[in-house]
Parts: structure tokens; sequence; C-alpha cells
């Protein structure tokens, strides 16, 4: 079977890549562009580790089919940090062991980067709101929820991009 | 071997539909069956234009087929179906899952599609023809064309209950759905993950049609479960789910009026 080719805005580079029909974003992600930031939990919409932003909004990656990011831009946890400065949601998590197995962590960060975007000065409960959708095995929610309030608090003194 | 197939409007998907195709909308349905190996299908058919937004005028409102649940809870026309679209799934699947896509959601999926049974919504197809939700219900796994659009009756203030069953908080498959639209002299009960497609309740409705009190309510409860279906599954058994039904009927109506 023909491959397709598709083009998208991968964090801050054009991704053209031949993809297989059918193909799920994250494959096409993982192997197609070798960013391996998102991870393939449950592949049915459950787990949330899958969590990407496109244009700006969370979408499942395992249930997104590749050709639907055509002249999109997609942004993955390979793209927070800026060089060797990690986002204030990557510091506050590694600084609050916000991650334990670290299965969750990818997709628990753009779901949380999309709530900041949006809500700069968010509640306890707009945080436990926005990562619902994403499971944490490990059941680290608390400190999850705190990590994403600490980075909020880090952000309203020294807006990122 | 998948193959797939992009067309601009879903009349056009529509006229491609053919054997060993299925429509791709939002993904959630389709894109879980790709990556769990469905074999039922080797085509996925898409559209680039299929009709996404809610319009309203003074009988009710109408959706897109391809409007999401997060774009419900964006627009204040359709402020009753608010709650129901906040109940299903997390943020990523609310940008991504449609209402046209839940009318075929099957169990323990499909709440929206519950709530619009009891709405009394038409279903219209892509070829013009509307019919009711509840016949185009039962009928969807032999269903032959696409959805465009449905279109809801708005509802009185007061009139319109909504209830999700579920286990895991905040958020978690149904056990069961329950849905109701009190109208004058008329009662339409709905429950959702307790036959093979959300079904209305008649013997119920007839205890419920001259308003909910507790006598009514204690009517309703007694018989509610008559043509009811469940099956065992992991979050409950079909045995239990008869047990509780009549409880959150009862609850519904306690704590379940949304608009």
């Amino acid at each position: 079977m023909a491959k397709t080719p598709v083009t998208f805005t991968l964090n801050d580079a054009e991704a053209a890549l031949f993809v297989d029909q059918g193909a799920p974003l994250i494959d096409v992600l993982r192997r197609g562009s070798g960013d391996l930031t998102p991870k393939q939990g449950c592949s049915q919409g459950t787990c949330g580790a899958c969590t990407v932003l496109i244009d700006g909004v969370p979408h499942l990656s395992c249930l997104t089919l590749a050709d639907t990011v055509q002249g999109r831009h997609v942004q993955t946890t390979g793209g927070l940090a800026e060089g060797p400065d990690l986002h204030p949601l990557q510091t506050a998590f590694m600084e609050g062991f916000a991650a334990q197995c670290g299965f969750c962590t990818s997709g628990m960060l753009m779901a949380a980067k999309s709530l900041l975007d949006r809500t700069p000065n968010p509640s306890r409960d707009d945080v436990i709101e926005a990562i619902s959708g994403n499971l944490c095995r490990c059941t680290g929610y608390e400190p999850i929820v705190d990590a994403i309030l600490t980075a909020a608090a880090q952000i309203q003194r020294r807006p990122v991009r | 071997m998948l193959s797939v197939e992009t067309y601009q409007t879903i009349a056009e998907a529509d006229a491609a539909m053919g054997q060993g195709g299925r429509y791709l909308a939002g993904g959630t349905i389709v894109m879980r069956a790709v990556n769990y190996g469905d074999q039922s299908f080797h085509r996925i058919l898409r559209a680039t234009q299929p009709e996404r937004g809610i319009g309203s005028d003074a009988n009710g409102v109408r959706i897109g087929a391809a409007t999401t649940m997060a774009d419900i809870l964006g627009h204040a026309d359709v402020a009753f179906l608010h709650p129901i679209a906040r109940l299903i799934g997390g943020p990523a699947i609310r940008n991504m899952a449609t209402v046209g896509g839940n009318l075929f959601a099957q169990n323990p999926y499909g709440d929206m599609a519950a709530a619009l049974l009891a709405l009394d919504a038409k279903v219209e197809m892509s070829n013009g023809q509307a019919q009711p939700i509840e016949s185009f219900l039962m009928d969807r796994t032999h269903m032959r064309g696409l959805v465009n659009a449905v279109s809801i009756p708005r509802p009185q203030p007061g009139t319109f209950f909504f209830r999700k069953v579920s286990r895991v908080k905040p958020k978690g498959v149904s056990v069961m759905s329950v849905a109701a639209l009190l109208r004058h002299g008329d009662a339409r009960v709905v429950f959702g993950n307790m036959a093979p497609c959300p079904v209305r309740t008649k013997a119920a409705e007839r205890a419920l049609a001259s308003g909910a009190n507790p006598g009514t309510l204690e009517a309703a409860c007694a018989v509610c479960t008559e043509g009811l279906s469940p099956v065992d599954d992991a979050l409950a058994s079909a045995w239990y789910r008869m047990q509780v039904a009549p409880v959150h009927l009862r609850r519904l109506f306690e704590t379940g009026k949304v608009f």
C-alpha cells in the first residue's frame, strides 16, 4: 500500500514524512520523526499518556489519524524545553517528585501546558479537571497537582513563550 | 491493509462508502478499532468539511455531526447539554469526540446519545432524510448512510434530567446513565448502557406522565427495569445493574436536574 505524505510543524520544526495509511499520529511521531516523548499506553483513549497539543489543543495522538495533522502544529513534551532550560512545568515536576515511573509524565505535562496556556492562574480544581483524562498508575496525583500549581506561580512571575 | 480516502463533504464520503468502509469523525471509536486490529473494515473514509457547529432558532437547536463535546461546552445555546458533555472523557477526548460519533458508541459509552434520546432528537442523514433518534439507535448496527446533523427541540427550563453513574471519580465510564424529559402530560425516561443501545423505559414513562412526585416516582421505580437487558462487564454485573437501576432513577429526580 502506498504511503501518504504528511507535512506539519512539530514543535518548532517543519516535519515532512511518509506515513502508512491508517497509522495513528503517535506512530508517526515516535517511529517517523523519532520524538519518543509521547508514550503509547492503552491505545484506546483511556490513559492520556500519548497526549499532544494540536494547534494548541490537547489531543490523544494514539486516536488521531496521522493524515489529519496535515498543515497543523503539533507540540510534544520534546519541544517544551528551550535548549538547556527546562520549561517551568518540567522543573516543578522534577523538583516536586511528581514523576514516579514517569510513563504518564509526558501526557501530564502536555495536559498541564494546555491548562496554563488558557488559565494562567488555575485553582486546584481546575488542575484536577485538566488532568482528569490522564492516568497515573503509580497514583502519585497529589505531587503532580502541586507541581502544576507551582509551575503556574512560577510562570506568573516569569512568563515563558 | 488499511487505506484512507479523503473527501470534501460528507455526502461524497457517503456515496463512496461501499464494502469494507468505516467513516472516521473524531477518531475515538474508529482509531481505537484500528489500534486493536479490527478486521471488519479495510477502508477509512473521512471528510475535510463535515458539518460542524451549532445553530438555533425559537424551536430548538441543530448540531452538526462533527461538532465536538468541547464545541458544545463552548456554546451557550446548548447549555442544557453542558453537564453531559462535561462527563464524557477527559479534556483531550472532548476535543476529539463528536456528537455524530456518540450515536454509534457501543456500551459502556454513548452518554450523549442517551441524553439525545430523552430530548426527542431527530437524526438527519446526509441524504437529507431525518428520523427519530429512537428508531435510528435501534437500527444503528445496520445503518446505511452517514449522519449529517442532530436537531433537538429546546427543553423547557426544569424539565430535563441527566445522571451518569460511574465508579471512578472524577472521570470514569458509565455503569449506567439515566436521562429524562418531563413535558406536560408526557415523560421520556432513558437508560444508557442497560441494553444494546440507549433505550426508553416505557413503563416508567407511563408512571411519570403526570409529572414526578413521590407517588409517581415510587410507581416508576417499581417498573423501570421492564425491557432492560444489561450485560455483565468489568464494571458491574447485569444483576447489580438491574438492582440499582431504580435507585438511580430516584436519584435522577433528586439530584440530576440539568436544565
